[in-house]
């Protein structure tokens, strides 16, 4: 049994998540350093926290739509959109730039909000309405674009390849929209209202909270974030490419926020933890990818370790629930036991 | 008249008519393009390439009305095309082998996914995701990428062939044989105390295990019925198609969008296993439909799309006329 | 008096389904008084609260807050407009502080910028002032005790600047220290001049902490007095003493008590203890008790959904230890549960999914017999509906809990438990019911019914067990009085002694 005082509370998710991390660079430091290699060497360190960035714009969009108990299967079509518009608007000339950023976070913020209006007020299943909308676009890209279009002046693909000392320039990029998201949900209305709609939509209601509103907010800025993460590709490629969304995008992104601990069914987690679970997915990548293990074992332990993590977490959360005392309790089995029936 | 409606009701589950209304709209499409089509040959030939899909309909169907998703299919049909292909590697005798490895795969494979759903709680969202990657990448790491081997020319026989030289018909493939039978297997099972309960597990689950129901039991067979339904349709599209690494990809996404087409609801306990079969079939048709019409086949995800949102928001505003109060607030929960 | 009221309600009216609930009711509260509102389950009282809050509007009369003539479509629009409610389901966020669900929606700001020094610091003034600083602005919800939920519930209320909060049996949960507790903060509430509607069946609360009592019954104003003006005896004559005229079938003849068919010794759990209870053949047990006093607890404990920790079970003489409801079932136990919508159907199914879902369920009682025989029982029970095919959704409320009790006579149990058969269904699904309760008697099945509205239990029981805080206080034969059974339930029988009768020393 647990103690019910404050003091012995158990450790928060969040601490959790990133103790496991700590735990994940020890364990494959040590794996790599048994192998005769070294994680912590600045190529390495290099690999991991570029890892983190894709994965890491679009998974902390997809944590504000999962607080809202809603859900995202379209930015990976969206970045793979993104990587077209924002290329073919740059041209090649470092002066379109401001208006092809400008116009990729329009494009994505609009698919956003098509996404959470089709949910709000068609009232169409967050799952079947973004798969929806992520094949509409598929088609449009797989018919409008055969191959690479357009094209990223060198400046801007800066933002895929310069570093400062062994931080890329996307990752800290990355990690101010994190740090933003985390402000956003903890400083805003609305963000704190996004707890509040995944928790219990009829209390948010009840509570005076515009629950579409928020809702839609999610999705508008869940679509931008992808759109970021379109820009990094095309900054990579150094052009748009259709072909992005072949890597299933959505579903690392998912499973990196289901991995920091934010409940699928919404209104419980955040965004710190998100990003604790894009690194940790990125180590494990760069772990394997040192050791030279077949970057296709990584698929499997990716899997298995999602699995574990949510079945984890499931458990702590039966374990809440189930201490909670309902009733005085009858008085204890001892006296039951003396007492004469 | 009210006889035969409850009657039909009986047989499609009621309010999943609509399905079938939009199958003959796609067929008489299709007939105003190629009149030609319905002649037996060019029939039969599209009943050949639509069974996998309606079989893995099926499969997904038990899984959804339960209330649980199956995103695993489409990699365990990858999966169970390689394994056949590296094991078999074009000897003949290993042919009947290899199938029952096959199927003991696949039922594992849905004994996991029901297993960890159920008894570890961990959303089958999730459970069937985890599995996807590591039937992906597992099934690759064996292979070292692509796939090796070949198949037996009996193992193609059920995706190929079938009973030659019918009149009128021409060829009737084995591969329609199939789907039919597990077609009114899935029906007759639907109607025993199983498909009820696995029913009414998906519709109020407290309900359900308060009436003695053994709602776990229940659910985790529902994913091995999945995993069932991927084998036999891995067996037909490596039958038909033949190997690759990209076989399945993708699949479980048409096959969701089959079985919510044809009216059965994500969260569960509503809609008829006909009718998300047709909604296979559906969507075979639809793309046949785009191929008479030379419309790009690049095109087709987005026609697939706008149908999809547009048939499941219809859907809702259908469910939320009647009695409006009655109307349950989990229209856009997120299954778990 | 000369201050304008808080409230006044003025002749309010409201049926559902054309049945009157409540009939030309009054009820005026006045600034800082802690008003009772008392009656019997199906009095009407929780209607009127839901009218207050919102949840339903009045099919005639007026409300005026403060002198302002209102009305109200949506909760909202109560609580914008000075009217808390603090319902027995919490309207709380369990992932969210104190403090957030406090304040949610109406997050104090700096800048643009939600203050959440402000926001703690404002909470825990309006704690210190309701008298319990020691709970936490910061401490998560869902980690609280039902008390101070409760307390969330009610600050939540005052930072709304609410006039008037009203509370729907706030101790039906508590234990003792936090009952305390809860005085205390009524008495605070008082102090800074707001009014307390408070609906409770507990006397001793009552006059402890209120200052007037309005007494319905029947969907009617009794009488509203002052506490000091009536006592106890008074108040609960005033409250019951319905005629019980016709409107329960007599004994069937040739019922014939028998052996014992359950049988249970010193059962208990966390929520009951020290539970003694025998029914017989032929025997209609009857369960009374206030709410919260563990009567539905004692039915989940007998079917296996929390099952006894302690003590012995007995079906028809035969030891079974019950710890699933599959278990039950096969031991010949049925429950007909309280809450049909969310334990009882499976709404989009169909009539004839519902009634044979038990038999589908449990293959040690299905059998083709008994499917056959499904028709004949749906057609006894009179259910009304366009076929079998109709999905259960949409039937009435009483023809939706005569689907439940056919699926459980389908299953052919020995012992049958019905926890509140009749709530929330017209009056004639209620006599045909009552009739059916007593011909299942006539065929030697033993019934335990729990019911809140006494006259019921009355009315059928052929013995009524009374329970008090999760034990039994006492047990009536048939023919008690409405006092009686009350004097057990409230545990007025106790007074002198200790609340619980039973604290360790």
């Amino acid at each position: 049994m647990i103690a019910f005082s404050p003091s012995a509370r158990p450790l928060g998710t969040t601490a959790l998540i990133y103790l496991a991390l700590a735990g994940v660079l020890a364990l494959g430091g040590a794996a790599v350093a048994l192998d005769g290699g070294n994680l912590f060497a600045t190529a390495n360190l290099v690999d991991m926290l570029t890892r983190t960035s894709l994965t890491g714009f679009l998974a902390i969009g997809m944590t504000l739509v999962i607080l809202c108990r809603s859900l995202d299967l379209s930015v990976g079509y969206v970045a793979a959109l993104s990587s077209l518009v924002g290329a073919t608007m740059m041209d090649g000339q470092a002066a379109n730039l401001p208006l092809a950023v400008g116009a990729v976070l329009l494009v994505s913020g609009l698919i956003g909000a098509a996404n959470g209006a089709i949910i709000a007020f068609l009232k169409v299943n967050p799952f079947i309405a973004t798969l929806g909308t992520g094949l509409i676009i598929k088609g449009y890209l797989d018919t409008e674009y055969k191959g690479p279009a357009g094209d990223v002046p060198a400046v801007f693909q800066q933002f895929g390849y310069t570093r400062i000392a062994f931080v890329p320039v996307s990752a800290i990029v990355m990690l101010a929209v994190a740090a933003a998201a985390i402000w956003f949900l903890r400083a805003t209305r609305t963000g704190h209202h996004m707890y509040a709609v995944g928790g219990d939509v009829d209390v948010a209601r009840m509570s005076g909270i515009r629950t579409t509103r928020v809702l839609l907010t999610a999705h508008v800025l869940c679509g931008m974030t992808a759109g970021m993460a379109g820009l990094l590709l095309a900054a990579r490629f150094g052009t748009g490419s259709a072909e992005a969304y072949t890597n299933l995008y959505e579903l690392d992104a998912i499973a990196a926020v289901v991995l920091g601990g934010t409940l699928l069914l919404g209104g419980k987690g955040g965004v710190a933890g998100t990003v604790a679970g894009v690194a940790i997915l990125a180590v494990l990548d760069t772990v394997f990818n040192v050791m030279q293990i077949d970057p296709f074992a990584k698929d499997v332990l990716r899997g298995a370790v999602i699995i574990a993590a949510v079945a984890l977490y499931a458990r702590r959360q039966l374990d809440r629930t189930a201490r909670r005392p309902r009733f005085a309790a009858a008085q204890g089995i001892e006296e039951a036991q003396g007492r004469p029936s | 008249m009210t006889r035969v409606r409850a009657a039909a009701a009986a047989l499609f589950g009621g309010g999943t008519g609509t399905v079938f209304a939009l199958l003959v709209l796609i067929f008489a499409g299709i007939f105003a393009m190629n009149p030609g089509f319905f002649e037996g040959p060019s029939l039969m030939a599209f009943l050949k390439q639509a069974a996998p899909l309606v079989i893995l309909a099926a499969g997904q169907y038990f899984v959804i009305v339960s209330g649980n998703f199956d995103l695993s299919v489409g990699a365990l049909v990858g999966a169970q095309v390689v394994i056949a292909a590296r094991l078999i590697d074009g000897e003949e005798p290993r042919t009947v082998p290899v199938l029952l490895v096959m199927l003991a795969f696949g039922l594992l494979v849905g004994l996991v996914n029901g297993l960890v759903t159920t008894v570890l709680k961990v959303q089958s969202f999730i459970t069937t995701l985890g599995m996807l990657l590591v039937l992906y990448g597992a099934i690759r790491l064996w292979t070292g990428g692509a796939p090796t081997g070949a198949l037996s020319e009996s193992f193609r026989t059920a995706g190929r062939r079938g009973i030659e030289n019918v009149p009128i018909l021409g060829q009737i493939p084995w591969a329609l044989l199939i789907m039919l039978a597990v077609g009114a297997g899935a029906i007759l099972l639907m109607r025993t105390r199983f498909g009820r309960i696995l029913m009414a597990s998906g519709d109020n689950e407290l309900a359900a295990r308060l009436s003695g129901g053994r709602v776990d039991t229940v659910r985790t067979a529902a994913f091995v019925l999945s995993g069932l339904s991927a084998t036999i349709a891995g067996v037909l599209i490596g039958g038909f198609a033949g190997v690759s690494a990209q076989v399945g990809e993708g699949l479980e996404f048409t096959v969701i969008t089959a079985v919510v087409l044809g009216g059965v609801v994500l969260g569960g306990g509503r809609g008829a296993v006909l009718a998300a079969m047709a909604g296979a079939l559906a969507i075979e048709a639809l793309f046949t439909l785009f191929n008479q019409m030379a419309l790009p086949a690049t095109l087709r995800p987005t026609v697939q799309g706008a149908i999809i949102i547009a048939a499941v928001a219809y859907a809702a505003r259908q469910r939320a006329r009647p009695g409006a109060t009655a109307a349950p607030a989990t229209a856009t929960a997120t299954p778990s | 008096m000369t201050t304008v009221p808080v409230l006044a309600m003025r002749g309010i009216d409201k049926a559902f389904l054309g049945v009157p609930v409540l009939t030309s009711v009054d009820l005026t509260v006045e600034p800082g008084e802690v008003h009772a509102l008392v009656g019997e389950n199906g009095a009407g009282k929780s209607t009127l609260m839901k009218i207050l809050a919102g949840v339903h509007s009045a099919d005639a009369g007026t409300i005026e807050l403060g002198g302002r003539a209102v009305s109200f479509t949506h909760p909202a629009q109560a609580q914008r407009a000075g009217v808390a409610s603090v319902f027995q389901e919490f309207n709380l966020l369990p992932e969210l502080s104190v403090a957030e669900n406090v304040h949610l929606g109406r997050e104090p700001r700096r800048l643009g910028r939600i203050d959440r020094r402000a926001m703690t610091a404002r909470t825990a003034d309006t704690l210190a002032d309701l008298g319990v600083p020691d709970l936490s602005p910061t401490a998560k919800v869902g980690t609280l005790s039902v008390a101070y939920q409760q307390i969330t519930e009610i600050a939540k209320a005052l930072s709304q600047g609410a006039d008037l909060i009203c509370m729907d049996e706030p101790t039906a949960a508590l234990a003792d220290a936090e009952v305390a507790l809860l005085y205390r903060l009524v008495e605070r509430l008082r102090e800074r001049g707001v009014a307390v509607l408070y609906v409770s069946h507990r006397l001793r609360e009552i006059f402890d902490l209120c200052d007037r009592i309005t007494v319905l019954k029947d969907g009617r104003l009794v009488e509203t007095a002052a506490t000091t003006a009536i006592t106890p005896d008074e108040l609960v004559t005033k409250m019951v003493g319905r005629r019980i005229e016709a409107q329960f079938p007599p004994r069937s003849s040739g019922t014939e008590t028998g052996e014992v068919r359950l049988r249970v010794r010193g059962g208990g759990n966390d929520y009951v203890d020290g539970i003694d209870l025998e029914v017989r053949a032929g025997e209609i047990v009857g369960l009374a008790g206030l709410q919260g006093s563990g009567r539905t607890e004692i039915a989940e404990a007998v079917f296996g959904i929390t099952p006894f920790t302690r003590g012995s079970v007995a079906v028809d003489g035969r030891p079974v230890r019950i710890t699933r409801p599959r278990k039950a079932i096969a031991a010949g136990i049925a429950l007909v549960t309280e809450d049909r919508k969310a334990q009882g159907l499976a709404l989009h199914q169909s009539v004839r999914a519902n009634a044979r879902m038990v038999l589908d369920a449990n293959a040690r009682v299905h059998s083709r017999e008994r499917l056959a025989r499904i028709r004949g029982i749906l057609s006894s029970l009179d259910l009304v509906s366009r076929g079998d095919d109709q999905e259960v959704q949409f039937l009435s409320g009483g023809n939706q809990q005569k689907v439940v009790v056919a699926k459980w006579l389908a299953a052919e149990p020995g012992v049958i438990v019905l926890d509140e058969p009749t709530r929330g269904i017209d009056v004639g699904a209620k006599h045909k019911l009552y009739s059916v309760i007593r011909s299942l008697a006539a065929e030697g099945l033993a019934v335990l019914l729990i019911a809140s509205e006494l006259i019921e239990v009355i009315g059928l029981a052929d013995r009524i067990v009374v329970l008090h805080d999760g034990r039994i206080a006492g047990e009536l034969p048939s023919g008690a009085s409405e006092q009686e059974v009350m004097a057990y339930a409230t545990g007025r029988h106790l007074e002198g002694t200790s609340r619980e009768g039973t604290e360790p020393e």
